[in-house]
């Protein structure tokens, strides 16, 4: 097992050259540091060179490290490989003031709603995302629960009572043109409620 | 009929229970044919069994465009775990899966004895996959027989309630919960299983088998499940990969990705089963597959319980599992061990793991990170549902809106694990 995983990172040095950083096998697992500009590059030679080939994108996640690293942010791929069985973790440090990493929808369909989540949960940003809206959470929110600095019981304000007639979540995804709001509906609601 | 006109009528609503249907045209004056309608399922309708919304634009019967609206049950599981301690952790798993709470508590004990490099002894491995394996079993019965009743099949959602009570009772025996059942521990599990537990468990596999029979004579070659199933939201195995599927869906589409086979944790590997896999990845691939995966689980616990190692069911160290009674009474050093277990928690070295098992719905993942103290510094899960309902709007599009129930039924969206 150790052997495949010293074999693992042998390829990876061969084949991403400069763009790995610090390798350290931890608790049995490969894990590698990438700087966010040698991301993309990164990720796609582990799924598209033959002697990686790591279909799959397991997971995306991220650690607020907030005062305990000089990199603010940390976000965490898992990456697995059917054909040869291997998993490879890929740490990317983000600095506080610009949390932004490219995004990996183009090579894995799946890191769609996971990028949104990590979106929606630490504020990061990803870059080329075709739709990166909040996703557990609710649009109004304000800030990004899953940050170190936010508080476990934070409050939040109230939000306006949102009418499913008004809102068309399908709509303004694809064709943000072609909403039409008709003001006469809500009156025509008002005075069926009131005959009722 | 002129543009205003057919303008108003179509901006009559029609309200039938939990859907809203609306006829809009997308252009005044257009005629009838180019109109789009907007079906908005959910988020409390009883189809969707979790609370989940599904805005589906509709040209005629079938779906041209899809929105998945996730989130309603998010409770703030991982930022819940940040704040107490490795063990404590353990009634939260249980609210993810719900079906298969005993699933994620083993789930987060491996995690945790993989970030403090020990292993369970023995004995509480095999307890766990026998305990594993029948929540497993619980978990696709309540998948195929809703999946079932949502088709018109009612009788076989009773057959399987029933075999599934037969499970339900086992697990009850052992952990003395039906449902929230927070058994497991770091380092090994909380109780040993009760004497005469091996026949108790013979009977009840005995009773779900003849309900499985009669399931499989009732549902896989009837002609309506068959045409309500086969050939709906089909899915290729580039593209389940791509939608990082785990899991039946997975298997449904042709490849044989089980962790039990290829990562195996807690003596998986010492167990003979097989992984059934579909050839076409249509919906009435994944009911097969998890229809097999039942037959294969009950064989598992079956070897697991004949072969049974005896020896202790947690790991005798005094820093992660509490020692037995006498010693906490009757030695100083024991009461000291007792009190830092209970007021600080286990204390994992620094660092970060990921470790994943086989769920019920596929992978589920746990990444924590450890900064040296009582409390995960970070914990995350990797929830299959939550994946999954990722790839709903591709199996979506082109189908019809009839189709929609059995996709999402074979999903198995489970509300808690999706949104944590």
């Amino acid at each position: 097992m150790v052997n495949r995983v010293e074999a693992l990172k042998e390829s990876l040095v061969a084949i991403c050259g400069e763009g790995v950083g610090e390798l350290v096998i931890e608790r049995g697992d490969l894990v590698v540091t990438v700087q966010p500009a040698a991301l993309a590059a990164v990720l796609k030679s582990c799924k598209e060179s033959p002697q990686l080939a790591f279909e799959m994108l397991v997971d995306i996640t991220a650690v607020d490290w907030l005062d305990a690293r000089e990199k603010r942010f940390e976000v965490v791929y898992q990456l697995l490989s059917l054909t040869k069985t291997q998993r490879l973790t890929i740490k990317v440090p983000l600095g506080e003031d610009r949390p932004e990493v490219v995004t990996a929808t183009a090579l894995w369909r799946g890191a769609n709603f996971l990028e949104r989540e990590v979106w929606d949960m630490f504020g990061i940003r990803f870059e080329g995302h075709p739709d990166l809206r909040r996703i557990l959470m609710y649009e109004e929110f304000v800030g990004h629960p899953l940050r170190k600095d936010y508080p476990v019981q934070g409050k939040q304000p109230r939000v306006q009572l949102r009418s499913p007639e008004l809102e068309n979540t399908a709509r303004k995804m694809q064709r943000g043109d072609l909403v039409t709001i008709r003001a006469k509906k809500g009156e025509a609601t008002a005075d069926k409620r009131q005959g009722a | 009929m002129t543009g205003e006109n057919t303008k108003k009528l179509l901006e009559i609503d029609v309200g039938v229970g939990g859907i809203t249907t609306q006829a809009r045209p997308r252009e005044l004056g257009d005629d009838l044919h180019s109109e789009t309608m907007i079906v908005n399922l959910g988020p409390a309708h009883p189809a969707t069994h979790g609370t989940i919304r599904i805005v589906a634009e509709l040209s005629g019967e079938k779906i041209v465009d899809a929105d998945v609206d996730v989130g309603y049950l998010h409770r703030g599981f991982e930022k819940m775990c940040e704040t107490v301690d490795y063990n404590q952790v353990m009634p939260y798993t249980d609210r993810l899966n719900y079906v298969s709470p005993i699933i994620n508590n083993f789930g987060w004990c491996l995690t945790i004895e993989k970030l403090l490099e020990i292993e369970a002894p023995k004995r509480a491995q095999y307890i766990r996959v026998i305990l594993s394996e029948i929540s497993r079993v619980c978990d696709h019965l309540t998948c195929l027989g809703a999946s079932a009743m949502e088709l018109g099949a009612f009788t076989v959602m009773l057959y399987m309630m029933e075999a599934r009570e037969y499970l339900w009772d086992l697990l009850e025996e052992v952990t003395g919960a039906r449902l929230t059942v927070s058994f497991g521990r770091v380092g090994g599990i909380k109780d040993d299983l009760t004497t005469g537990f091996a026949e108790k468990m013979k009977a009840a596999f005995k009773g779900v088998r003849d309900h499985l029979v009669n399931c499989d004579r009732l549902l896989t070659r009837n002609r309506i499940f068959i045409e309500r199933m086969c050939d709906v939201a089909v899915l290729t195995s580039d593209e389940a990969i791509s939608y990082s599927l785990t899991g039946p869906m997975l298997r449904g589409s042709g490849v044989s990705y089980d962790i039990r086979k290829t990562f195996p944790y807690s003596s998986y590997d010492e167990f003979d089963f097989e992984v059934p896999v579909g050839s076409k990845g249509d919906n009435y691939d994944r009911f097969l597959v998890r229809f097999y995966e039942m037959e294969q689980s009950l064989r598992i616990c079956e070897q697991a319980i004949a072969r049974l190692p005896d020896g202790p069911i947690i790991v005798a160290d005094p820093h992660i599992a509490l020692m037995p009674k006498d010693e906490v009474y009757r030695s100083i050093d024991g009461m000291i061990n007792h009190f830092e277990l209970v007021m600080y928690g286990v204390k994992p070295p620094v660092g970060s793991v990921y470790q994943a098992i086989e769920g019920g719905n596929g992978e589920l993942g746990f990444y924590v990170v450890s900064d040296g103290s009582g409390k995960p510094y970070r914990a995350h899960v990797r929830a299959p549902s939550f994946i999954h309902m990722g790839s709903m709007r591709k199996m979506l599009l082109g189908a019809n809106i009839s189709d929609l129930i059995p996709t999402f039924g074979m999903i198995n969206m489970i509300g808690g694990e999706c949104d944590r």
